[in-house]
């Protein structure tokens, strides 16, 4: 882990050094990137610190039996129409639905509802299929949550299961 | 985006009316958690910069039109894949590529691995649910990606 650190460290000291010296000698590509890296930082920026407090809220308020009782090992269909309908309405994709869904499975979600709580996280938010629609036309829109939303929960109730016999464990910083 | 803001305002200051430990040891958790990813968001935000600069919106375009069909959706799932692009920005780029005369069913590989496949998320990915899982989970969306590609395809007979 150790070793790990100091090349990660290295490698992003090597990059700021790699901007600075584009940005001082004009190299263009150099700049580029600098400009893509520092508008992502931005966009993340604003995103990732509601979804940590929310997280965090989370934990404190939501008690394990909730979770455990509505997507845990006896939830059933109703689970998934949660778990879809919670995903839809919160904003920032497959990067904010990872640290979301590692918390609902340390309350106690089982596997498969986690898998398909990142599925649909990362196609059927509502603002953003409204915004596909206004661009691509409601049929695109339909089509594509149609035949990608069944196949999310198909998928993730296979995976769940395998992993689950396997006596998979989801352990954070692994 | 807005409206995140709103509700997690709402929701934090009704939590603090409420309970102000709870609240406090929320925000706690929060920054904790924050903290520990952090150093692997900005390993990610680095391939995504390089990423772009070397897929810009013109090659994009260049390449999902200029091939087959079925090569067109196949490299639009690779570009997908290894590309990050907030919606708000796909969705417009895709408008344009389909005035362009891009097929349907290209778009919608292209949009759909753009929001399920991540390869440049990996790292992220890694940390929490570990190697194997991410990579399996990666492939499955892959092919979800692919066949919504050709339900789209059919439904707007560009295959038959």
């Amino acid at each position: 882990m150790k070793r790990n650190t100091k090349i990660s460290t290295a490698c992003i000291s090597g990059y700021i050094f790699f901007l600075i010296i584009s940005f001082v000698f004009e190299f263009n590509p150099g700049k580029e990137i600098g400009y893509n890296f520092i508008s992502f930082l931005l966009y993340m920026l604003k995103i990732l610190p509601c979804a940590f407090i929310l997280i965090g809220l989370f934990e404190v308020w939501i008690k394990k039996e909730v979770i455990e009782k509505h997507l845990g090992k006896e939830s059933g269909m109703k689970g998934y129409a949660w778990v879809v309908l919670l995903a839809g309405t919160i904003a920032g994709g497959l990067l904010v639905a990872f640290p979301i869904a590692y918390s609902l499975y340390n309350k106690g979600a089982k596997l498969s509802i986690v898998f398909t709580y990142i599925g649909a996280a990362a196609i059927c938010r509502i603002p953003m299929t409204l915004y596909e629609a206004s661009f691509m036309g409601v049929k695109f829109t339909m089509i594509r949550l149609l035949v990608s939303l069944p196949l999310v929960m198909i998928t993730s109730i296979l995976l769940g299961e395998y992993l689950t016999k396997r006596n998979y464990k989801i352990i954070e910083g692994k | 985006m807005y409206y995140t803001y709103t509700i997690t305002g709402l929701v934090l200051i009704i939590s603090f009316i409420i309970n102000k430990q709870k609240t406090l040891k929320a925000v706690k958790i929060a920054v904790v958690k924050f903290k520990k990813i952090f150093p692997t968001f900005i390993t990610m935000l680095i391939l995504v910069s390089i990423i772009l600069f070397l897929f810009p919106d013109e090659v994009i375009s260049n390449y999902l039109g200029n091939s087959s069909k079925f090569i067109s959706v196949l490299l639009a799932s690779f570009i997908g894949s290894i590309t990050l692009m907030p919606g708000f920005v796909a969705f417009p780029l895709s408008g344009i590529l389909l005035t362009k005369g891009i097929p349907y069913m290209v778009l919608s590989a292209f949009t759909t691995t753009l929001m399920m496949v991540g390869i440049i998320t990996f790292p992220i990915e890694k940390e929490y649910f570990g190697v194997k899982v991410t990579i399996i989970r990666n492939f499955i969306s892959l092919f979800i990606a692919l066949s919504v590609a050709v339900v789209t395809g059919i439904f707007f007979g560009e295959i038959f």
